[in-house]
């Protein structure tokens, strides 16, 4: 399986991960683990980056883990660029996970603010993951506002409905010169290996994973899915067709003649 | 636009009669929908339910552990002051209820801080009853820069402002409001109500309105179980609810089930609801809307809160002391009413592990605010 790139990282698992919803710190710790992810999105509104004992960042302190920081409770660009510097200067990261939902109830995405919250983290010299709707052009624009990645959501966060977007992640993906993550709505491993089939370079994936039964055990089943799914297309699926392919083709004697 | 015009379109006694019609085929039908809308909510909270109790219990379980995790925030009350200029017939701070009333100063705020602190406590609810020449406005934003560097959420639970006294205190680090209607029956508040500011029950209906122009990130709505029929009561609360989602869409909700208890110089509830038709509410609150913050008090029972938090609640006070100065400052004084559930804050984190919850302490940063008032 083909290790990629964001930025200038490169990362082996093409499984990320959150810490919210878990029962305790241990146990997203071993489902942390276990998932092999390489980079973590915590919410900056629920640690103390002041305190070494946080129960989240003291278990993230694991060499392998990338800290993602979001801005999750920001409601416009301006929050969102305030946000983003005082995450870069308690977790010592440029990197941010933009995350900008005005709507507490579906949290859905503010394109507008996202856009100019990602031109300024830009030019501030962020590297940028923003969090949108399954939307095409703004994935564009976003690409020439200077984005790291685009992270477009299969259904609303937590939904576990799956990959409600399908058509227009693929047209997104067909378009994207910068990584794709399928962010929010993931809810099996099956909706894993489907995005990754299509072409998504990763995908997101928490309450799945945190409110399972067995958060350990589905942190494994959704990284064998995920690099199923990315060895499937690595290896090109074939196409589905509607009809059925005769064995002996109708036009086989042309070539006898 | 307010919701006093859509509240106006509604009559007690037609809700009443509604609710009370539900039938068994009302409630399945609610129950096998996946988006509810306020009629299925009456058949929720109708009688014709209660036989539906345990799959409710079931649905609202999952659908809560499905938005908010294995995860229950945790806050405490801070009372600033029990000094009231109103006359509440069920309330210890009433105006004619002759107990020695106590103004936290400066010095005394600190302390009590200082005591909540200790005790893990990131999110605080700031409380005083309402007295306009003694803690108005000003002593609230006095209040609120004091306390505010030293938590990370701050919410308050005072009388009813003005949309320009909430934009002067959101800036300063406000980030929650919780206004109870206490009653939708217009004519018995009047009854409970009968002197001071909190008579006008317009004015008190529109307090969500004026909240919501002005920006505050969230805000609790609830109405007093024991004064009037809970059922139609807890309606109008859905209604209010539905209507403010959808004119400020910005903001967060939070609804809370107060259910009377005693205090000095008491009312006995007019209509007492028995801890099953409390489970139905909770639970039907959650099957109707899925994202909304429910949190339960400290009113509750020990046992009753202990099993609560499998049930659609999310956000639980604990510790909790309901006099001004009752954490350092002066224990002993007279409290607004007797708290039920007195385990300390390490007892129900405690609890909370045990039955395989995340306690959490902290969700919100200063910075956040800081953020906002910066702009």
């Amino acid at each position: 399986m083909q290790s990629f790139k964001i930025a200038d990282r490169e990362f082996k698992s093409r499984l990320f991960t959150g810490t919210g919803k878990f029962k305790n710190s241990q146990l997203m710790k071993e489902a942390l683990e276990a998932s092999e992810s390489e980079l973590v999105t915590v919410a900056l509104k629920r640690v103390d980056a002041g305190d070494a004992n946080d129960q989240i960042l003291k278990h993230l302190n694991h060499q392998r883990i990338h800290l993602l920081p979001n801005t999750s409770g920001v409601r416009t660009a301006k929050e969102a660029v305030f946000a983003a510097q005082l995450a870069r200067e308690a977790l010592e990261t440029n990197w941010i996970k933009l995350e900008i939902h005005p709507d507490p109830k579906y949290l859905m995405p503010d394109p507008i603010e996202t856009l100019k919250a990602t031109e300024e983290l830009a030019k501030l010299g962020f590297i940028v993951l923003p969090y949108i709707h399954a939307d095409p052009v703004l994935c564009k624009r976003l690409e020439d506002a200077g984005t790291s990645a685009v992270m477009p959501l299969g259904s609303p966060i937590g939904s576990n409905k799956g990959l409600k977007t399908i058509d227009f992640l693929e047209i997104i993906i067909d378009q994207a010169n910068v990584p794709v993550i399928v962010d929010a709505g993931i809810g099996a491993p099956s909706d894993a290996a489907k995005a990754m089939e299509i072409g998504a370079d990763a995908c997101l994936v928490n309450t799945a994973i945190a409110v399972s039964d067995n958060p350990v055990q589905m942190a494994i089943a959704f990284k064998m899915a995920i690099e199923a799914g990315r060895m499937a297309y690595e290896a090109k699926l074939a196409s589905p067709v509607n009809h059925a392919l005769a064995s002996s083709p109708l036009t086989a004697f042309l070539d006898e003649l | 636009m307010s919701f006093k015009r859509i509240f106006d379109t509604y009559t007690w006694d037609e809700v009443k009669a509604s609710i009370y019609g539900k039938t068994s085929a009302d409630v399945e039908r609610a129950l096998q929908k996946t988006e509810r809308n306020i009629e299925d909510f009456k058949a929720l909270i109708s009688p014709a339910a209660a036989p539906y109790l345990e799959q409710m219990a079931r649905m609202s379980h999952e659908l809560t552990l499905q938005r908010f995790g294995n995860t229950m925030q945790l806050y405490a009350p801070l009372y600033l002051s029990n000094e009231c200029q109103n006359i509440c017939t069920y309330c210890g701070f009433s105006l004619d209820n002759k107990i020695r009333r106590k103004t936290l100063n400066e010095v005394e705020i600190n302390k009590e801080v200082q005591a909540l602190k200790e005790l893990g406590f990131q999110h605080v609810l700031l409380v005083t009853g309402e007295a306009n020449q003694t803690v108005g406005v000003d002593y609230i934003e006095k209040a609120l820069k004091q306390i505010r560097p030293h938590f990370a959420n701050l919410s308050m639970e005072v009388q009813p402002l003005d949309q320009e006294d909430y934009e002067r205190l959101i800036p300063q680090g406000l980030h929650s409001v919780l206004v109870y209607q206490e009653t939708y029956h217009k004519e018995d508040y009047k009854k409970h109500h009968p002197k001071g500011k909190k008579s006008n029950f317009d004015y008190r209906l529109e307090t969500p309105d004026r909240l919501g122009r002005a920006g505050i990130h969230k805000m609790g709505l609830g109405a007093l179980i024991g004064l009037e029929d809970w059922r139609v009561d807890s309606f109008f609360v859905a209604l209010h609810l539905d209507y403010l989602e959808r004119m400020y869409w910005k903001t967060k909700y939070s609804i809370s089930f107060p259910r009377l208890r005693p205090f000095s110089g008491g009312l006995e509830p007019k209509v007492e609801m028995v801890d099953r038709e409390l489970v139905q509410l909770i639970c039907a609150y959650r099957i109707f809307n899925q994202e909304i913050e429910l949190s339960l008090s400290t009113r509750e029972t020990n046992t009753f809160r202990n099993h609560a938090i499998k049930l659609g609640i999310t956000t639980m006070s604990a510790g909790s002391k309901t006099n001004p100065g009752g954490y350092a400052v002066e224990p002993q004084s007279l409290e607004q009413f007797e708290i039920s559930d007195d385990r300390s804050p390490q007892t129900i984190q405690n609890m909370l592990i045990q039955n395989g919850y995340e306690p959490v302490w902290k969700d919100w940063d200063l910075a956040l605010e800081t953020a906002h008032s910066m702009l």
